[in-house]
């Protein structure tokens, strides 16, 4: 009975408390400089959340996220450029934390296929539009039967 | 003559195409299958990092905790290990962190945990770890790159960071990969 009374506690301060705890958790992390949080924000919209793995630390909920997002702040608030940031956070989590990865070797490839792909469908395209047109010329045994014909023609005449 | 050909030329582009697309699907896939890939996985160059500064509080009644000096100017290397008593991979871990022990210095990190909880999930079947520190906000952990409990680390003397494990250890694992490493080191 008592256990059955502590449990409801329980779960009716759950209840009323996990609704503020989230709201808190934004709000009191912005910094008051509006254009540090702006940039902040946009180096967290940069950097994968590792816990749901195709959202970024500024989308995610993942208490990693939330941490993550706090520690940019900090770096940001010390006066960081974006770039030293997305260093300290490469060093400690590799390249897959950046949702952009950087042109390197490895990633080439991956950078160049739109450039090439623009550039090899033009290539084609242009072959293709200079051949229309163009006749095919005639072979050999072709050209003779052409021959026979005209030459039956005029004799008809 | 000519037409037909390079009309079933340029067929075969798009054949090929989606021949090798549907080649490289099976491949990721059957390593996917056989965990040779891990599309999910952190790939982090650990090679010449060195144990970040740090300095956590240990657990009353258990030894004091550590900072990142002492785990430097250890003679041996120190195996650290990211845990938490909310993880449940740690509690399946713990059974082999109990097997490895004896084997190597293993030092413990409690991460984003209370310390009450703490002591009475590594004391209650035995503490594997020869000293503990409590990391309660999650911060250490971050600077060490660590993304989730549990994780280990394998630090020799003068703090190199030697080996670097997203997952949870076993015995296995540890004999093939962490103690050559260990061993290695005079």
């Amino acid at each position: 009975m008592n256990r059955a009374l502590q449990l409801g506690l329980a779960f009716f301060c759950f209840g009323i408390t996990t609704p503020v705890a989230l709201a808190l958790d934004d709000p009191s992390e912005m910094l008051p400089n509006q254009a540090q949080e702006k940039r902040a924000e946009l180096l967290g919209a940069r950097l994968r959340c590792l816990v749901c793995q195709n959202e970024s630390i500024e989308d995610s909920s993942a208490s990693l996220a939330r941490d993550l997002r706090h520690v940019v702040r900090q770096h940001v608030a010390a006066g960081e450029s974006d770039r030293q940031i997305m260093d300290w956070m490469t060093q400690r989590y590799g390249e897959f934390i950046r949702l952009q990865p950087r042109f390197s070797f490895a990633t080439m490839i991956l950078w160049t296929t739109p450039l090439l792909a623009l550039v090899t469908g033009i290539f084609l395209a242009g072959r293709m539009l200079r051949r229309t047109g163009e006749a095919i010329p005639l072979s050999e045994a072709e050209q003779r039967r052409l021959a026979e014909l005209l030459g039956n023609r005029e004799k008809r005449e | 003559m000519t037409i037909p050909t390079r009309r079933r030329l340029l067929m075969t582009l798009p054949v090929a195409g989606a021949g090798l697309a549907g080649f490289g699907c099976w491949k990721m896939l059957s390593s996917m299958q056989d965990g040779s890939f891990d599309p999910r996985a952190i790939h982090r160059e650990i090679t010449g990092t060195k144990v970040p500064k740090f300095s956590l509080p240990g657990l009353d009644g258990q030894k004091d905790g550590f900072d990142a000096e002492t785990l430097r100017k250890s003679a041996k290397p120190v195996l650290v290990n990211f845990f938490a008593s909310w993880c449940i991979p740690c509690v399946t871990e713990m059974a082999a962190l109990r097997s490895i022990a004896p084997q190597i210095p293993l030092w413990g990190i409690a991460y984003k945990d209370k310390p009450d909880d703490v002591r009475h999930f590594i004391t209650r079947d035995g503490s594997p770890y020869a000293r503990v520190a409590l990391d309660e906000d999650g911060m250490t952990a971050i600077n060490w790159g660590v993304s989730g409990v549990p994780e280990s680390f394998l630090i020799l003397p003068g703090g190199r960071i030697a080996w670097h494990g997203a997952s949870a250890l076993d015995e296995t694992l540890f004999r093939r990969e962490i103690l050559p490493l260990a061993t290695a080191t005079p």
